[in-house]
């Protein structure tokens, strides 16, 4: 192009050259200024760079219950610490304070290698100190170099073990969890939620952290505050609103059997909100506030009923009975079955299938049953002939869509899966192909075998049963967000709902959980026992009321409760006093039942030659099936083997 | 191979070696603070780097500019697609997390698509640029290479990467006075930018339309350029209040910062601060070398990639920021004369387009260590710590390299010496 004539480039060049070099000298100038004639000046600031940032803890948000009463707030409290400087300052400082805010010599050499790791920010000596050491403390302020009190926001949650495992605490940020995203921006050392609701939402909770200048003495004794313009406020956590009803969590807790283990879930089954969720034993969560004694620690650590365990999104039980109305459902959703339906063979206390005999509960057998009585009586015989009508692949297809593999997605941390076969290759993995019979489906339809369920698994079925049969994702503050979630549902029409839990009403009227029966209030629902190969059965229920337009589905597991029917009165009280029936007639309320524990569990291969060798004929089972002893608790944090000392 | 070796441009070659090495020890002086962190040990992650581009010099060097030239509408696109890309799914890393500059796969960064797109715009301006038969003239010839710049600028502005987008302004400038636009109208073009600084000052602002005015009178484009002119320096003024208003907090306060650093000494101006009390302290020749207080002690922000050459000001001083400083003029210059000795159009445009990418940031790096310019966070060449620039710097190099080569292979060297 005309343009690139050479003539025409050399005078561009001269331009573009020009332009370099007046810019480039406008730099070589300006960092002459700066730094020959300025270097006096800047040299001085460079020495006496000596303002330290103090960080400023933001409140974290409260947690509110449904209506407004407070959950975890936040009071005044104490920190003392120390400015940073040469580490022999800060140790002849920690030995001149220890005797003053007893101090061990694990304690200090703790202070030091949080010194250590934070080198510019305060290193904290007491999170969470009494006064009486705070002010004396200040009386000797002037001989204590860098000591630094400050007014620091303190957790507290007023209900404690009533709602710990649903609010959860806080705790120092670990390295492990600085290192992720979540946490990258925490300051080492700072709060952060670590269980519960306090880690669920505390992206929200935590607000974020102001910081105020001091300027320190070369012997990092602190002079003045640096001007007040140059601090920045901390921006206070937001406040989160719970669906949690206070008044009901404290009424499962207060009706909890004493010193026995097991979780209450109770949820409105139209919404999916959680109403209430306790799980004995508890703990105190106010004890992890300004780091967790170590005593403390190892006795939650150490205790065999694992109270930081919680037990209603945390532990697996086999469903036992309560799993038939998930059968039942199956049967009606594929048309196998009515609600007047009856089996072939009559209950005559079990059931011949192969070779083997297949018992139930009640010897005495239950008769000629229709769907609508098998579920009342529970009767064993009726739904193992509904399993075999069913068939495995079927029973396994609809477990699977329906979720009973996986986790319900509360808003809460450390939910663990359901578990349940994925589908008859599981069968051919565990025993080889052929090596199994259709007789595992007597076994799944009333709740044994490879079946595993969570609480708030279990709850959640009752829940679209009591519904009109869409899942809805149970949520403490939020639903989660997941896809598909509106089109999954149990695909029965409402007069197939209504037929459940007519038979459900039955339950409580006339079968086994007659004694639940209050007043002028119907409640649906079903007992379970579940098998447990480690001690006395553990009992479930679960039931909603009114059982004509449910308002709660309440579910419970109580360990080592023999039967379901021993769970059955607290669950009818609970719902007795959300719904506002008297208290009275409530409390007195008396249970007799009849039991309905799970018949023997029967071996999978039922058919195996008698010339395999031994090791053949019993393959080593996965952890999964049968009654799965509660899971060991989830570490709080597996970075942190010892606690934090004060 | 070795006689090609030897019919390389030495002063490029040398010029970009010195840097290179000068770099790296700051680099490594830059990790070596009182309490180590990841920076200490990145200076060995910057050797592979470097060992990297080298690689890449090389394969540059071996492509013609023909080919170059064939393949540039498809680099300009994927870095397009790149940058579309970086948008939905791109993370934010270091000092800027909450933007989005980085393309990363499940957590893997694997760079930022913005650095690729700086080459791109050049290769395409150099491609379009080259193509014309006359300069361009009229506003209407400067709109599509407008565009070329446009697109990324604006992708780039999206994440956001205030920085980087003044860069890809800054290229496309310097490329149009390259390719022989008239400086008068280059200055209307960017007249409604000033027009947009200036609304800040009323009084100002007025001055400002009233030369502009007279230009247009004294220079007389075509009416309706005039009219479009003085429209869009209105408009500038009108909507300079919502246009800082939709700046993120952050920018604002580096801007006002920039204009007076007490304004907000503890925390949009502490860096400013911070970083000339060490280039300040550093004095004639420096505290000497990996001993700089205000680095060692942390109070130097970000000092292995912004502000890596306040490392340099605060340990080695006046000299060193000298030689630094000339070793970089060199490398201007010498480009320049690369440019000015193509033997195409298009080979010349490139050329001058990465002298001009290393000036922008040579400019805005260097100079806001010393409060010059306001605070944007893009790399210094060759010295700040950071793969994707690193490589298209190396790319830019090989690519002087072959067109210093070619031009000398046909003996048009020698008619300029």
């Amino acid at each position: 192009m005309s343009g690139f004539h050479p003539h025409l480039l050399d005078r561009r060049l001269g331009v573009a050259r020009t332009g370099v070099w007046i810019v480039l000298g406008i730099m070589v100038l300006s960092f002459f200024r700066t730094q020959i004639l300025g270097h006096g000046k800047y040299q001085l600031q460079s020495e006496t760079n000596r303002l330290r940032p103090i960080p400023l803890p933001a409140p974290r948000g409260v947690i509110y219950d449904r209506n407004g009463h407070v959950m975890a707030d936040n009071v005044p409290g104490y920190t003392v610490s120390l400015l940073p400087g040469p580490e022999a300052n800060l140790r002849s400082t920690l030995a001149r304070i220890a005797s003053i805010a007893n101090l061990d010599s694990a304690e200090i050499a703790h202070v030091l290698q949080r010194a250590r790791k934070a080198p510019y920010q305060p290193a904290l000596v007491l999170a969470d100190a009494p006064f009486k050491v705070v002010s004396a403390l200040e009386e000797r302020r002037v001989a204590i170099p860098g000591l630094l009190i400050q007014a620091e926001p303190k957790r507290r949650y007023p209900d404690t073990a009533v709602v710990a495992h649903l609010v959860g605490y806080v705790g120092e940020v670990t390295e492990a969890e600085r290192a992720t995203k979540r946490f990258a921006l925490v300051r080492l050392g700072g709060l952060v939620g670590k269980d519960g609701l306090e880690r669920e939402y505390d992206d929200t909770l935590r607000g974020s952290e102001g910081v105020r200048f001091v300027e320190v003495s070369a012997r990092g004794q602190m002079v003045r505050e640096a001007e007040a313009a140059a601090n920045l406020a901390p921006v206070p956590g937001i406040d989160l609103h719970t669906t949690i009803d206070l008044d009901l969590q404290r009424y499962i807790s207060k009706n909890f059997p004493a010193g026995q283990r097991g979780a209450v879930l109770a949820m409105n089954p139209n919404t999916g909100e959680v109403l209430a969720l306790y799980s004995a034993p508890g703990f105190d969560p106010n004890a992890f506030v300004g780091g967790i004694s170590p005593e403390y620690w190892r006795s939650l650590n150490e205790s065999p009923a694992h109270p930081l365990l919680d037990r209603a999104i945390q532990a697996r039980y086999p469903p036992g009975s309560a799993w038939k109305l998930a059968v039942a459902a199956m049967a009606l959703k594929r048309g196998i079955v009515g609600p007047r339906s009856h089996m072939p063979i009559p209950c005559r206390g079990g059931l011949q299938y192969g070779n083997r005999y297949f018992r139930c509960w009640d010897p005495r057998g239950h008769g000629d049953l229709t769907l609508t009585e098998a579920i009342a009586q529970s009767c064993d015989v009726y739904f193992y002939q509904l399993g075999i009508k069913l068939g495995v692949t079927s029973l396994l297809e609809d477990a699977n869509d329906w979720g009973f593999r996986g986790r319900t997605g509360i808003d809460l941390p450390g939910e663990i899966p359901s578990e349940f076969p994925t589908g008859p290759e599981y069968y051919d993995h565990m025993y080889g192909p052929g090596r199994w019979t259709s007789a595992v489906a007597l076994n799944l339809a009333i709740g044994q075998g490879e079946n595993a369920q969570t609480l708030a698994q279990m709850v959640r079925l009752y829940e679209q049963l009591a519904s009109d049969g869409r899942v809805r994702t149970p949520f403490v503050v939020r639903r989660a967000v997941s896809s598909g979630e509106a089109s999954a549902s149990l695909d029965l029409s409402a007069d197939q709902l209504a037929t459940l839990r007519r038979a459900m009403i039955a339950v409580v009227e006339q079968g086994t959980a007659r004694g639940s029966r209050i007043a002028n209030l119907t409640i649906a629902g079903k007992t379970a026992t579940a098998q447990n190969p480690h001690g006395p059965d553990h009992g479930w229920f679960i039931g909603f009321a009114p059982a004509d337009k449910p308002e709660i589905v309440v579910g419970a597991i109580i360990e080592f409760a023999r039967h379901g029917t021993a769970v059955a009165p607290l669950v009818s009280r609970t719902i007795a006093h959300y719904l506002g029936i008297d208290e009275q007639r409530a409390a007195t309320m008396r249970v007799t039942v009849p039991n309905d524990s799970a018949p023997e569990p029967f071996q999978i291969p039922v058919v195996v030659p008698d010339t395999l060798p031994l090791q053949l004929r019993l393959p080593p089972m996965r952890p999964l099936p049968l009654p799965a002893p509660p899971p060991p608790p989830k570490p709080i944090d597996s970075a942190v083997t010892r606690p934090p000392t004060r | 191979m070795l006689s090609r070796v030897r019919q390389l441009d030495k002063a490029l070659v040398v010029s970009v070696a010195a840097l290179a090495l000068y770099g790296l020890a700051a680099l490594y002086s830059a990790g070596q603070t009182d309490v180590p962190t990841f920076v200490t040990t990145i200076w060995q992650r910057q050797l592979v780097w470097l060992g990297l581009g080298l690689i890449l010099v090389g394969v540059t060097f071996r492509t013609s500019p023909r080919m170059l030239e064939w393949a540039t509408p498809f680099v300009y696109a994927i870095a397009l697609l790149l940058l579309v890309l970086t948008l939905l799914i791109g993370t934010g890393a270091g000092t800027a997390a909450g933007s989005k500059s980085w393309l990363a796969i499940a957590g893997r960064r694997f760079g930022q698509p913005a650095e690729l797109a700086k080459l791109a715009v050049i290769l395409m301006l150099a491609r379009w640029l080259a193509a014309l038969r006359e300069p361009p003239a009229t506003l209407r010839d400067l709109f599509l290479p407008g565009v070329i710049a446009g697109l990324p600028c604006f992708l780039v502005l999206k994440q956001p990467d205030l920085g980087s987008a003044i860069v890809f302004v800054a290229i496309l400038f310097f490329m149009l006075f390259w390719a022989g636009t008239k400086p008068s109208l280059l200055l209307l073009a960017a007249s409604p930018v000033i027009g947009l600084v200036l609304a800040f000052s009323t009084v100002a602002w007025g001055v400002w339309i009233a030369v502009l005015a007279a230009l247009l009178l004294w220079w007389r484009p075509y009416l309706w350029e005039g009219v479009a002119i003085m429209g869009l320096n209105v408009l500038g003024g009108v909507l300079a209040l919502p246009f800082w208003n939709r700046l993120a907090p952050y920018q604002q306060n580096r801007l006002l910062a920039f204009l007076n650093p007490d304004v907000d000494p503890r925390a949009a101006g502490w860096h400013v601060i911070q970083s000339k009390v060490a280039v300040g302290s550093g004095g004639l020749l420096g505290k000497g070398f990996t001993e700089g207080t205000q680095k060692r002690l942390a109070f130097l922000p970000a000092q292995h990639t912004d502000f890596i050459f306040s490392v340099v000001g605060e340990e080695l001083g006046f000299v060193g920021v000298l030689v630094a400083l000339s070793l970089f003029a060199w490398l201007l210059f010498r480009l320049l004369g690369v440019a000015r000795k193509a033997s195409d159009p298009f080979s010349s445009l490139c050329v001058f387009g990465i002298a001009g990418l290393f000036f922008t940031h040579i400019v805005e790096n260097v100079g806001m260590t010393i409060n010059l310019m306001p605070i944007t966070g893009i790399p210094l060449p060759f010295f700040s710590y950071g793969g994707s620039f690193l490589l298209v710097c190396s790319i830019g190099v090989g690519i002087a390299l072959r067109v210093a080569w070619e031009s000398r292979q046909s003996g048009y060297a020698e008619l300029g010496q």
